[in-house]
């Protein structure tokens, strides 16, 4: 028997982008062919996705289009009917919700989720939780790897919470906070889980141009103080276009179209979806 | 003031509020100032003051309804019983002996809450209620068929009668079916009491307050959220059931040796409701009030005697009024409007009087 020769293999050209800075680079998430039907509907379909280690993308598209589903499919609140979700390198096929925060995507959600009888600090330690090494039976004993871990949570705690300007609230009950603190938090907590992706599912929502704009400086501070990726559904234009150096644009579970902004912005099927078409004049 | 908000922080005015509560009944007894059937009461007390603490912390720390507490509370009782009349020629002082029932007893209802969590936390809600209930009532039951004994061979089993144990003519039967355990030997204190339940708050307070305990309560607040920060949710609420089944265990064993009989009909359904009471009036999640709320309640039959026949009616009212009180705004209001008018009326006719 003749000994098979090596065959050098090269990459092929692939549908995906990423940001030139993050070339060479592993891909923080790559999804392909990704899918999920609810009985006889097809929810999202073929949805193809490259994410680079520090890029920041938008994902828009009109009510119902399936974006907060794709956010539910990458973190495993579904489990996809179809495709192949690799974070970081790695499939999350058969993972669990809070084994897919352990590899590391965070996220926010879209009516928010914090955990409204606990005060503000424990939300953010709640995050922490997998980065805070003592065993149940150390916390009840009070051994010392608890008041050091614990000390050490506190600090940091209070250091997230700076990002937004909120340590001075890190003794209020979580629920009883205004509108906007709620969901500056839910970042807060999400980065505590220390992610390479963070996912935030309309993060400007009822919020007032000024602290949009606000958000939009703490978002970007965010991705270039951690070097993280970070992910955005998101309507309100002024933000997408402002700080999303990708788009993709979904309709009917699809993806339309994938560009930089001012790619999507002349889009005529984009136009066409946001718009409708226009009758032609007779 | 700051200090006050300091103490009710850490969970510091609950062991101020047993000790003191140890004092006075101790100080009233040794002077003889209190009544013979209120001093059987104490002990009694103190288990049901531990059992809604226990309880608490799978409906209010943990947010899972559970109907089946007297369940674990039974496995301690007898399990505990069936150690202290193994062990009496071995260890003959009764506060050693107190305190192996205690922890084995403990361990039996820990691994009988964990052999139990394993289907129940595949549930939610009412239909988890419901399964606790259920597996109260199965424990209640197969503790009916239990026969054990006990002669200079060791012990024995049997789910069908004493004879069928084979033990020889020396032989003591510790379990007797459903006439339960007969001549116990009685070693629990008021005093061992305090201990355990100082200890089980230690515990429990301690358990919320570390990271355990913020999972836990974490994901009773939003459990897809605390799940999407990495939390494991069967984990933690496993955690929170076997810690609350093996509190109730060893509340149990106290019980069980405070009594020289004990029948299983004893730990029935009405049990676990009259825990989940103290619970539910004390406030969910609310340790210091289960405290209150199981010691008042446990000793007010006792306190209703003079109502005779109407006593378990007078009861019902009490509860009531209590409940509405609590939880209803308009209620509390109008019952301080009552009490500021009633006030005022004394003070007005106490000036009048002079």
């Amino acid at each position: 028997m003749s000994k098979r020769e090596e065959v050098k293999l090269v990459n092929v050209p692939s549908p995906n982008f990423i940001p030139e800075r993050d070339m060479g680079k592993p891909l923080v998430l790559e999804a392909s062919h990704l899918g999920i039907d609810f009985g006889g509907l097809r929810a999202v379909d073929e949805f193809n996705i490259a994410i680079g280690a520090t890029e920041i993308c938008g994902l828009i598209g009109p009510n119902g289009a399936g974006k907060t589903t794709i956010f539910n499919l990458l973190t495993k609140v579904y489990e996809p009917t179809r495709g192949m979700i690799l974070l970081d390198g790695k499939d999350t096929h058969n993972m669990k919700p809070a084994q897919v925060c352990e590899a590391g995507i965070a996220r926010t959600f879209q009516n928010i989720r914090l955990f409204d009888k606990l005060t503000v600090e424990e939300n953010v330690k709640i995050g922490m939780h997998n980065h805070i090494h003592y065993g149940t039976a150390t916390g009840v004993f009070r051994l010392p790897k608890y008041w050091s871990e614990e000390r050490r949570a506190h600090e940091y705690a209070l250091e997230l919470l700076n990002i937004f300007g909120m340590a001075d609230l890190a003794g209020e009950q979580a629920g009883s906070l205004p509108y906007g603190a709620q969901r500056r938090l839910e970042i807060v907590r999400a980065l505590a889980t220390q992610p390479k992706l963070l996912l935030l599912d309309e993060p400007a929502a009822g919020m007032n141009p000024s602290e949009t704009e606000d958000l939009m400086n703490n978002i970007r501070k965010i991705r270039d103080d951690f070097q993280i990726a970070i992910m955005l559904i998101e309507h309100d234009m002024k933000l997408v276009m402002g700080i999303c150096e990708s788009i993709v644009v979904l309709n009917f579970g699809k993806i339309i179209a994938k560009g930089t902004p001012s790619q999507i912005q002349n889009d005529p099927k984009v136009i066409e979806a946001y718009l409708g078409t226009r009758k032609e004049e007779q | 003031m700051k200090l006050l908000s300091k103490l009710t922080k850490n969970g510091y005015q609950n062991y101020i509020i047993v000790i003191l509560f140890f004092a006075v009944f101790q100080i009233l007894s040794s002077t003889g100032h209190i009544s013979n059937s209120l001093k059987g009461q104490l002990v009694p007390i103190v288990v049901y003051v531990i059992m809604a603490l226990s309880l608490n912390l799978v409906v209010g720390i943990s947010g899972e309804l559970s109907l089946g507490h007297a369940g674990f509370m039974s496995v301690g009782a007898f399990t505990g019983i069936i150690v202290s009349a193994t062990l009496q020629n071995s260890i003959p002082n009764g506060s050693i002996r107190l305190v192996f029932a205690i922890v084995i007893g403990a361990v039996f209802a820990g691994v009988i809450g964990f052999l139990i969590s394993v289907p129940v936390l595949r549930l939610n809600g009412d239909y988890l209620a419901i399964v606790t209930l259920a597996f109260g009532e199965i424990i209640k039951n197969l503790l009916n068929i239990t026969y054990v004994g006990l002669d200079s061979k060791g012990l024995h089993l049997s789910t069908k009668d004493i004879a069928s144990m084979n033990m020889k003519p020396d032989g003591i039967t510790i379990l007797n079916g459903p006439m339960g355990a007969l001549g116990t030997v009685k070693i629990s204190t008021f005093f061992s009491g305090i201990v355990l339940l100082l200890l089980v708050l230690i515990v429990i307070q301690n358990l919320v307050a570390s990271r355990c305990g913020r999972a836990i309560m974490a994901l009773r607040d939003n459990r897809i959220a605390g799940e999407a920060c990495g939390l494991s949710a069967t984990k933690y609420k496993m955690i929170a059931f076997v810690t609350s089944a093996a509190i109730a265990g060893s509340a149990g064993a106290l019980y069980g040796l405070n009594y020289s009989t004990l029948v299983p009909k004893k730990f029935d359904f009405n049990t676990s409701i009259l825990i989940l009471v103290f619970v539910v009036l004390g406030g969910i999640g609310n340790m210091t009030g289960s405290i209150i709320a199981a010691a008042l309640l446990t000793v007010l039959p006792e306190m209703l005697r003079t109502f005779r026949d109407y006593r378990m009616l007078v009861y019902a009212i009490v509860l009531i009024l209590v409940m509405i009180v609590t939880n209803n705004e308009k209620a509390r209001d109008a019952l301080t409007g009552l009490l500021r008018r009633f006030r005022k009326k004394s003070v007005k006719e106490g000036t009048a009087n002079e």
